[in-house]
């Protein structure tokens, strides 16, 4: 008992500020790309050369966008840019209700709209969520994993993550949908009773990330949504996804966390002195 | 006599023609004599020769780790080839790889199956299992390994699971809570990343080789990105190996120290499994401290890193990182320290250094079971410090396993404490180079699963010819099986998690 005390006292309070407080990341973080196609060079598609995923649109123009669906955070695009047209903030808020909604343009964030006021009396105060990962890597689901361990505490809101889709509110994808997995996630989904909520987790969900193109993948949740008979409820971008990312869609989706009041705070290692802006 | 087998160094490319091209019996043969005589099998693959549709060329690669050097050989198979699997286990899912990508038969295998469901790769006859087009709708649909006696019963288990866990299909053979078999059936992930690879390099290369298995980013990142090199002839600057070496270290921190909890969590042991789930998050954030992302994406290229660390910046991390370490330090020791974990832990999921050594288990798994495969130690690269002294265990089990990857956390953590304080001054990136034509590179990396290798050879064009992957899971899955015989079923999520294999690393 006393070495768990000592323990305890040691390791200290764990969870994090967010939402009531700033959200702590490093300096170098990549959360939503600012875009300012005013300062593109004409013709010029240095940014779009560099991308892995194809997620730089309109290159070279005043229709400039990133499509944050595709979008690994790489940041090659802003290194490979010689006129300073795509610096990445650290805005972590990225979640989106609608698929066109994730081309991002110009430096204006757009946020995740809350689900109609039926579903928020539904889902608003406890909502259980079904995983499924079809063909992920192990990166979303570790973050997914992570957004309910003592740091960001899922569970604190009501949201926790259930083993079976017969007791789940919704499910949340994974992965760019192996053939191999389509039939799971279809009877998954079957399973899983109305009504009930769809999340796309990642860049391989949204539109097979890295694996757009596979010949084995259907490339994200939309291409399957004939299955499912349903559209996607969000988006949840990234590669993968920081767990506060998860936290502060999913806490959108249920209109739990509202306005655009964006509080940071630094972790200190790359600038001495922590900043809180 | 000729030399029958090619040695080269980890990550050196030769030009693909000097690989001793020998008869399928006498392949064969080496091949045996040499698993037989303690060498390791690290890759047995299939390629279609450049110009020649249709056509297989094997190639196997073994390790010699105490001469720290790798053995190439290849062979012109026929329709079918007399399997080894029987005398030498290692090879068995390779030939069932080669049977499902090549349609190279190997006769007499004794549980001949697909590996992952996938599409053929190359040669030219129908498939080698009789499935035609369309593909049945569920992949594992294949006869399972049975027991047969009164009141013995089958548990089904997956591809979906309970947890937040990638995908895979469990069937176990049961008497009342007593597992007599286990046979894990894979494949539902995947994403031809191997096919996707071929042809490259292209803008999209690293973000597939970070994704073949995204907890091991970097190391997957690395294999790569030294195979690369050696095929263009290329050296990463001092700098950016040290800086490598610190985050393929951190993504073992981060991946041991949360499995660690995962552990203390499966047998009901709340504070460790608490607080490492935090403390994970620590290794996680130095990696993103360092290049954006928490899993290092990003950070490993061909040539070097993208990322450099100002001094001042590294210093402090390195503080950080030390006091991150105490804390786990005193975690773990919580969970080592309760004998109702140790109850749980003690003799659970065993499996005996001559079978892991037959099966070619690598990693923390063969290494708990008393076998010194590291390729950190026995195929080293980069800063002489990077080659960490590994740790063993003797007994094979839960406990064993847990014990490893404590110790060799503790070795990473003060590797990692030291070298960002004395990281080497200079640039952190070569200048690109094209890739050589007609050369293969064998990179292995000790990733925090064990080895991960990549066999990366350029056709004409210097273009990549042929991408064959083996992530550390793939050797080890059968480990898992094993370890389940006679175990109860309840212990089975301890045993799986104290391999914590790669769904996705196995499914390419």
């Amino acid at each position: 008992m006393i070495p768990y005390l000592r323990t305890r006292l040691r390791i200290g309070h764990q969870t994090i500020a967010y939402p009531g407080g700033p959200a702590r990341f490093p300096e170098r973080y990549r959360g939503r790309p600012a875009l300012d196609p005013a300062r593109c060079g004409a013709g010029c598609a240095a940014c779009a050369e560099v991308c892995p995923t194809e997620a730089v649109l309109g290159a070279g123009g005043p229709d400039l966008r990133i499509d944050l669906g595709r979008c690994t955070f790489c940041g090659l695009c802003q290194e490979a840019c010689p006129e300073g047209a795509v610096a990445f903030t650290r805005d972590y808020r990225l979640s989106m209700r609608g698929r066109e909604e994730l081309l991002a343009r110009g430096d204006a964030p757009l946020l995740a709209r809350a689900v109609d006021e039926k579903a928020r009396r539904l889902f608003g105060r406890s909502l259980k969520l079904r995983q499924v990962s079809a063909a992920g890597c192990n990166g979303c689901e570790a973050e997914l994993n992570a957004a309910g361990n003592i740091q960001f505490d899922l569970s604190r809101f009501g949201i926790q993550f259930v083993a079976s889709p017969r007791h789940a509110d919704g499910l949340v994808v994974t992965g760019p949908i192996s053939e191999n997995m389509r039939t799971a996630l279809r009877k998954t989904w079957e399973a899983t009773p109305a009504p009930r909520l769809l999340v796309a987790v990642g860049a391989c969900a949204i539109s097979g990330g890295p694996f757009a193109g596979s010949p084995v993948c259907a490339g994200g949740l939309d291409a399957v949504a004939p299955d499912l008979g349903v559209p996607v409820d969000l988006y949840v971008p990234g590669c993968p996804p920081h767990p506060v990312t998860v936290l502060d869609g999913l806490l959108r989706l249920l209109g739990r966390v509202e306005g655009d009041q964006l509080r940071l705070a630094s972790t200190g290692i790359l600038e001495a002195e922590p900043t809180v802006g | 006599m000729p030399t029958r087998i090619l040695h080269v160094r980890n990550g050196e490319a030769v030009p693909a023609a000097e690989v001793p091209l020998l008869p399928a019996d006498d392949f064969q043969g080496l091949v045996a004599d040499s698993l037989t005589a303690g060498a390791r099998l690290c890759a047995y693959y299939g390629a279609e020769p450049a110009g020649e549709a249709g056509a297989v060329l094997l190639t196997a690669v073994l390790a010699n780790d105490a001469g720290g050097t790798l053995g190439l050989l290849s062979t012109r198979p026929g329709p079918s080839l007399p399997s080894l699997a029987a005398e030498c286990p290692a090879t068995q899912l390779f030939e069932r790889e080669l049977a499902e990508q090549y349609g190279v038969l190997p006769a007499g295998h004794p549980w001949l199956k697909p590996v992952r469901f996938e599409h053929r790769l190359g040669g030219t006859a129908g498939d080698a299992f009789g499935r035609t087009e369309p593909w049945p709708e569920i992949p594992g649909d294949t006869p399972f390994f049975a027991v047969e006696g009164e009141e013995v019963h089958e548990v089904a288990v997956g591809p979906v699971h309970a947890g937040i866990i990638e995908p895979g299909h469990f069937r176990f053979q049961c008497h009342g809570e007593h597992v007599f078999h286990l046979e894990i059936s894979l494949g539902y992930q995947h994403r031809a990343a191997e096919r996707m690879l071929a042809g490259g390099p292209t803008a999209r290369t690293v973000g597939l080789v970070e994704s073949i298995a995204g907890d091991t980013a970097v190391g997957h990142a690395l294999a790569h990105a030294r195979a690369a090199e050696g095929l263009a002839g290329v050296e990463a600057p001092p700098r950016a190996q040290a800086l490598r070496a610190v985050a393929l270290e951190l993504e073992r921190l981060a991946n041991h120290v949360g499995d660690l909890g995962m552990l203390a969590g499966d047998v009901g042991y709340l504070p460790t499994a608490s607080f490492c789930g935090a403390l994970r998050a620590e290794f996680l954030n130095a990696l993103s401290e360092i290049c954006g992302n928490r899993f290092g994406r990003g950070l490993v290229v061909p040539g070097g890193v993208r990322f450099d660390l100002p001094g001042a910046a590294a210093t402090r991390l390195a503080a950080r990182m030390a006091d991150a370490w105490e804390r786990v330090e005193l975690s773990v020791n919580l969970f080592f320290e309760s004998p109702s974990v140790r109850n749980r832990t003690d003799g659970t999921g065993k499996v005996d250094r001559a079978t892991a050594r037959q099966l070619g288990l690598v990693g923390p798994a063969g290494r708990a079971c008393g076998l010194l495969v590291d390729a950190r130690r026995t195929h080293p690269f980069g800063p002489p410090a990077a080659a960490l002294e590994p740790v063993t265990a003797e007994d094979g089990d839960v406990q064993a396993r847990a014990l490893v990857r404590f110790g060799e956390s503790a070795r990473s953590a003060a590797f990692v404490v030291e070298a960002l304080r004395t990281l080497p001054p200079g640039p952190v990136r070569a200048g690109p180079a094209p890739l050589r034509p007609g050369r293969l590179a064998v990179s292995l990396v000790e990733g925090w699963r064990g080895e991960i290798c990549h066999a990366v050879a350029t056709g004409p064009d210097g273009r990549f010819a042929r991408y064959k992957v083996v992530d550390p899971s793939f050797h080890n899955w059968m480990g898992l099986q094993l370890a389940l015989r006679g175990e109860q079923i309840s212990d089975f999520p301890l045993c799986n998690k104290s391999f914590n294999l790669s769904y996705c690393g196995h499914d390419l």
